[in-house]
């Protein structure tokens, strides 16, 4: 609803092409390009440390954005993302290792795979009215979980499996500061992709289905069709998340998939805001910054009486988790919507400044 | 041979136990439709608690564990109280995460609190095994599924004669109803988390004192989900047989497993294949209500 208000008087469309563009205004479009420019000269004056979290928004991001298409537009609830995105990981270094794919089209791969693997887990849950997917997919976060564990020809066993870098004609990408142009690159195609298939017929429909799938249904919106597919449109983020991932540490370990990953993706999209495209980069920004801020805080506290009651240092992996669980809960009891809700709140108070009701 | 029915017996111990635990999270799920998620948060907070007054308190069992019946009956209330009840009107979907960050809040909360190692409990019953039909079966087993059959028996009761159970069953059918009745709905929404916080407490317990306690209790709560949707997500009788189910399905996978197949990891993966299975072929379970419809 604040959407609206940001709309100035008499200011009206006449045509829907103009209603469904990327960016209302032509000053927005100036932003988010001015934006992708400023990023392009990141790797000039960050350095390796802030890179690297750079680097990891990106990548988790992208799987963060199918989450939200599955859970924020579609209304459907996945548990076993870590498991997807830890499938499109390997599958990505299994590609290029085994059969000699260059990476560069490993990865698109990895991500059908994955969407392969996510249809065999959601098609029965996603075909069923209810939540039954959220089930479904915790019995698939720890079947792949053991998977993984087990099928040593695809992922190394306990042992985890080596992935090549990132090569384009012979230049490979296998610093942070070249890296992190991939990995721009994907974030912007992702995004613009999934911000397309919003105004297109088929994202009406999924936010059809998620607000009422009775009227969906009525309106011959064919709702095993469209829960199909925004899952499978999910898993294949995932997977393209992970693919980046792989490439990017240059090894896959079995044992970082668990559900507790699973659940900081849900956390990423509830802070950012469910169903809003950007909040899903500014909430994965948040959850992978929110250790570092707890890591500052501990260090600041330390030596203090707060430090020795606690025993902080100690606790550290534990008020982590906490914080993840306590974050999930505070944002959707008092700010459901999201970062991106604040961030519209914050923006139409500037815009109508001093007047701002 | 013995190994096959020493592995059937413990299935059907653990099963009961699931069964407990799957009657608890489907008395939520009935009275307010929401999946919760942190039900094995319950078990491992009721089995850390007693534990804690049994050895820092040095409390007889028997004065420890109404004490923390009772702290997981105001627990449970509070929790609903605090968290969810601001959550009515929301759509079921924020509810439902909400409970995922709550499991994942108390359990790096115990973790916290308790360390990450299995601690046992003191012991309670004095002789170890006893014998029966040619199976050593432990004191602490038998007690176990007394337990769960009396919880089960008790919920039976609770639902069929009990003033609030009634109640409670007018709520799960339609709320508009309960409440022109003049039954408080907001109360059952409380009382349910209350009882079922109560009674998986009481399972939790169970567990601890049979294998210690650790945060691996909580897995109860994830286990809890094939045994639903098998039995039907709805059907409390259907929660029990699924739970039974359940138990003894991965301890025949177990020996399957050790038999012949050498899979490893068999025990605790074999529920899940079930459950894609089931939600495959019958969706609505054994006894749950039919009116989920395909899509």
């Amino acid at each position: 609803m604040a959407n609206i208000s940001l709309i100035p008087s008499g200011d009206f469309k006449t045509r829907y092409a103009a209603d469904t563009t990327i960016f209302p205004t032509k000053t927005s479009r100036n932003f988010a390009i001015l934006g992708v420019a400023l990023l392009l000269l990141c790797p000039a004056f960050m350095d390796r440390y802030w890179l690297n979290l750079c680097i990891q928004i990106g990548y988790l991001g992208i799987a963060a954005l199918g989450l939200n298409i599955l859970v924020g537009f579609t209304g459907q609830i996945s548990i076993g993302h870590a498991a997807f995105f830890g499938f499109g990981a390997f599958s990505s270094a299994w590609l290029s290792n085994s059969f000699g794919i260059p990476v560069a089209l490993a990865i698109p791969l990895a991500g059908v795979m994955t969407t392969g693997v996510g249809m065999l887990f959601g098609i029965p849950a996603a075909r069923l009215k209810g939540l039954y997917l959220a089930i479904a997919t915790l019995a698939a976060q720890y079947i792949l979980q053991d998977f993984f564990s087990r099928a040593d020809w695809f992922t190394g066993g306990t042992a985890g499996t080596i992935a090549e870098p990132f090569t384009l004609f012979g230049y490979a990408f296998d610093t942070d500061e070249s890296f992190f142009y991939v990995v721009l690159v994907y974030v912007v195609v992702m995004y613009i992709l999934a911000t397309n298939l919003m105004r297109s017929r088929d994202g009406r429909a999924l936010v059809a289905v998620r607000d009422h799938y009775l009227s969906a249904e009525i309106m011959g919106i064919n709702l095993t069709k469209y829960r199909t597919m925004s899952f499978g449109i999910s898993s294949f983020y995932a997977g393209i998340g992970g693919a980046l991932y792989a490439h990017y540490l240059q090894f896959v370990s079995v044992e970082g998939f668990t559900i507790l990953f699973s659940i900081q993706f849900l956390g990423m999209i509830i802070i950012g805001g469910l169903g809003s495209i950007m909040g899903s980069l500014m909430g994965t920004a948040f959850m992978v910054l929110l250790p570092e801020v707890m890591q500052a805080i501990t260090t600041a506290l330390s030596g203090t009486a707060i430090d020795a009651a606690l025993n902080l240092r100690e606790a550290i992996a534990f008020l982590r988790e906490m914080a993840i669980g306590l974050v999930i809960i505070l944002f959707l009891v008092f700010e459901p919507d999201g970062l991106a809700h604040r961030w519209k709140q914050i923006k139409a108070y500037w815009k109508l400044y001093p007047f701002s009701h | 041979m013995t190994l096959f029915f020493q592995l059937l017996v413990n299935g059907l111990i653990v099963g009961a136990l699931y069964g407990v635990v799957a009657m608890s999270f489907v008395l939520i799920y009935k009275a307010s439709r929401i999946v919760n998620f942190a039900q094995g948060e319950f078990l491992l907070i009721g089995a850390w608690t007693c534990w804690w007054l049994l050895t820092s308190w040095q409390l007889p069992f028997w004065i420890g564990f109404p004490i923390t019946l009772a702290f997981m009956l105001v627990f449970g209330i509070v929790l609903q109280v605090v968290v969810l009840r601001p959550m009515i009107g929301e759509p079921i979907i924020s509810v439902i995460m909400v409970t995922i960050g709550l499991s994942i809040f108390f359990q790096a909360l115990m973790k916290w609190m308790f360390g990450v190692f299995a601690k046992p409990f003191p012991t309670i019953f004095a002789s170890p095994t006893v014998n029966i039909l040619g199976l050593d079966v432990q004191t602490v087993y038998v007690m176990s599924l007394v337990i769960s059959l009396l919880i089960m028996a008790g919920f039976g009761w609770f639902f069929k004669y009990s003033r609030m159970g009634l109640a409670m069953r007018a709520t799960a059918f339609d709320q508009q109803v309960a409440q022109s009745l003049g039954i408080s709905v907001r109360h059952m929404f409380a009382m349910s988390w209350a009882i079922s916080a109560m009674v998986s407490a009481v399972a939790g317990v169970t567990v601890g004192v049979v294998n210690g306690v650790s945060s691996a209790l909580s897995f109860f709560g994830i286990k809890v989900f094939p045994a639903v949707i098998l039995g039907g997500l709805d059907s409390v009788a259907g929660a029990v047989l699924g739970g039974l189910i359940v138990g003894v399905l991965e301890n025949l996978a177990h020996y399957l497993d050790s038999q012949w197949l050498n899979w490893g990891n068999m025990y605790e993966i074999a529920p899940f294949y079930v459950l894609i299975v089931i939600l495959m072929i019958k969706p609505y379970g054994l006894f749950g209500t039919k009116d989920i419809e395909r899509v």
